[in-house]
């Protein structure tokens, strides 16, 4: 089975988080990077998948050099190969522009089954994967917790709301986005660390790939802020129904004039 | 830290990073109240390899060099977890690599780079000869093919936990040598299968460190357990010296960057007086200065290491970087809990607990007496204290 792991570098929990001049994102040089969490699941779950089944598992990225440590980490693991689209603004909020890079890198290779996190730690809209997804004209299930392969078709766990779960089935080749926590994921081992060097890194730029250097600008990031601490209690009087209104018009009100 | 750390080295650093995330404090502080051995953490590390690290490839070691190692134990102290429960699995071996033959060394290495065979215990300490390891009395005759062991040995570590026990025990009478420093033998002691009686007597310390009193009643060891020449084994012991101080100088490097980031964090955040601690030059003052020197300690590490790794001589470097180091990690400890006020005593904060296991840096295996005398009298040629 041939297997593709999207991995996206993020920084790490224990990064201390400033804004940067512009408003645009934190600062860097604040902060050190590691594999987005959900990520780090879907590679194990590939891993798994391929020592059951056989194959081969390949991580793409999107980014700047500095992500290439996240590919061999994952080469560490125990992934195949590594596929390092060059970019410079891995955090674009505009996830077609990404999805559609990383769709154009791997199209050629008509993979059984990819596999990206759920959401990415740091920007956290979990499109990418949808949207890969579609680029990919496969189909897609997301919050993955659990993984069947049955020949040609896939069964696979979904999370719902408040401790539901469903079961969902489709043809290969698909795409799953992967929930936290579905395994456990490994460590690298030394000797992992010392083969990575010699495993495959493709390294493609989007001009090579026919794409936008920069995105679309279909969407755009306009400020980042710290939200305020404040607390605030307030007692609406009135019978139930009459509260009840209140509130309502609360809401209304304040979700409108939101910081800005 | 210096920016020189190659990408396989920032690969390492991140993995047992990563591998200690899921010994958290709290796992820790349950190991140590319990006094038990963190078998989980390190079945983790054997398992991933990492203690493997210096044991040459041919044997099934990764065979990476000291500066790498270090930075393995290094990162386990700085992510809060305590090295000391198996650091000695990483270089005791060293003995045997040098100047075990080769029969030995294909019986054993392969099953410690596994962590089938565990090897961490390495016994040289007595109660009447401490820092004068020339002093030892711990007897081994020889009888035909094997030697009979009789003596005591004191502040043994991880005995319980090792398969063999390395052994440093007089094999000629000390008024007989005209060399003081021969009449040592090395030994390994095989403790799946002791004949004698081997007694085995935990110590109770002031950290969970599973060292032990260890009592030889006419152990017998067979002679082709012997490693290199009979007599030679206090100068074999000597050639581990070097490295072992550049890795417990990691060791305590990775502590004092655990308590410095502490402090500042808990300095930023703790208010009194209507504003956090740390911007009290007299709370803030004392981190800084202790952060340059872990910092500065640091630097005679990589120094070290770095000779150590060419091949040159550096026992001065070496010396002064388990010195230096054992230091800043102290003074880190100091200032950490003094920045924690109250809390530093607590348990839960886990300061306490960390500045108990640093201290020992100063004492042991060697006292940084004992790196000054080196220092004033081999470096400077300075008249000799003993
Ligand atoms: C937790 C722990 C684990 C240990 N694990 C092991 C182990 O696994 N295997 C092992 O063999 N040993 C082990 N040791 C023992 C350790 O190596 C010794 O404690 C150390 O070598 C010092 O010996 P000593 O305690 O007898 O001190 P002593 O030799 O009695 O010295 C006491 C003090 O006097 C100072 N001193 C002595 N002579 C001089 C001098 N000429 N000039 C200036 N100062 C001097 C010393 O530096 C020290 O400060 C361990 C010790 C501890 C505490």
């Amino acid at each position: 089975m041939k297997i593709l792991v999207c991995l996206k570098q993020v920084s790490a929990k224990e990064s201390t988080l400033r804004l940067s001049e512009d408003s645009l994102h934190v600062r860097e040089s604040d902060l050190s990077f590691e594999i987005n969490e959900p990520d780090t699941f879907a590679l194990e779950e590939a891993l798994r998948l391929k020592e059951q089944l056989g194959g081969e598992v390949v991580v793409v990225s999107l980014g700047p050099a500095r992500i290439q440590t996240s590919i061999r980490e994952a080469l560490a693991k125990g992934a195949d190969r590594g596929i390092h689209i060059e970019t410079e603004n891995a955090e674009s909020v505009d996830r077609t522009w990404a999805a559609g890079l990383i769709a154009a890198a791997v199209r050629e290779e008509k993979f059984d089954l990819v596999l990206t996190g759920l959401q990415s730690d740091d920007l956290g809209t979990g499109q990418t994967g949808v949207i890969l997804a579609e680029f990919l004209g496969l189909p897609h299930a997301t919050i993955i917790m659990e993984i069947q392969i049955e020949e040609s078709r896939i069964k696979a766990k979904r999370e719902l709301e408040g401790g539901w779960f469903e079961w969902v089935e489709m043809p290969l080749p698909a795409l799953l986005t992967i929930q936290s926590g579905l395994n456990k994921p490994r460590y690298a081992s030394l000797l992992g660390i010392k083969k990575a060097k010699s495993k495959e890194m493709r390294r493609v730029t989007p001009v090579e790939l026919g794409a936008e250097v920069s995105g679309t600008n279909a969407l755009r990031l306009r400020k980042i802020y710290v939200p305020v601490k404040s607390k605030n209690t307030e007692f609406l009087d009135g019978t139930p129904k009459e509260a009840a209104a209140k509130l309502v018009e609360r809401i209304r009100r304040e979700i409108v004039s939101s910081p800005s | 830290m210096p920016t020189t750390l190659t990408e396989d080295q920032l690969a390492i650093r991140g993995a047992v990073r990563e591998l200690c995330r899921d010994y958290p404090d709290a796992y820790w502080r349950e190991v140590d109240k319990a006094e038990r051995y963190p078998k989980e953490f390190i079945d983790a590390l054997t398992k991933s390899g990492y203690l493997a690290a210096l044991i040459p490839e041919e044997y099934g070691g990764a065979g990476l060099g000291l500066t790498d190692a270090s930075i393995i134990l290094e990162e386990m102290n700085r992510s809060g977890c305590n090295s000391g429960a198996c650091h000695a699995q990483m270089y005791i071996m060293g003995t045997l690599l040098r100047h075990g033959n080769d029969r030995q060394k294909k019986q054993y290495l392969p099953g410690i780079a596994s962590g089938d065979i565990r090897m961490q215990a390495f016994a040289v300490t007595e109660p009447n000869a401490g820092s004068e390891t020339t002093r030892i009395e711990t007897k081994a005759v020889r009888q035909g093919d094997k030697y009979i062991v009789n003596g005591q040995k004191i502040f043994i570590s991880r005995v319980k936990q090792s398969d063999l026990m390395l052994l440093l025990a007089r094999t000629t009478p000390y008024d007989e040598l005209k060399d003081k420093t021969r009449g040592l033998s090395v030994f390994i002691v095989d403790m799946r299968n002791v004949k004698g009686k081997l007694d085995v007597q935990p110590l109770d310390i002031m950290i969970n460190h599973h060292t032990n009193t260890v009592f030889f009643e006419d152990v017998e060891i067979p002679a082709e357990n012997l490693v290199g020449e009979e007599g030679m084994g206090f100068r074999y012991i000597i050639d581990g010296w070097n490295a072992e101080r550049i890795l417990i100088a990691a060791e305590a490097i990775g502590d004092g960057r655990w308590f410095v980031d502490r402090a500042s964090k808990y300095a930023s955040e703790r208010v009194v007086f209507g504003r956090p601690i740390g911007a009290n030059q007299g709370v803030q003052f004392p981190i800084a200065q202790a952060y340059a020197h872990v910092e500065a300690a640091d630097l005679m590490r990589f120094h070290a290491a770095e000779k150590f790794e060419r091949g040159e001589k550096c026992g001065a470097e070496a010396n002064m970087a388990k010195m230096l180091a054992a230091d800043a990690s102290w003074e880190a400890a100091n200032v950490c809990l003094n920045t924690y006020g109250g809390y530093g005593f607590a348990r839960d904060y886990d300061v306490e607990r960390k500045f108990r296991e640093t201290r020992l840096f100063s004492v042991a295996p060697v006292n940084n007496n004992m790196v000054l005398a080196f220092l004033g009298q081999n470096v400077l040629g300075m008249p000799r204290s003993y």
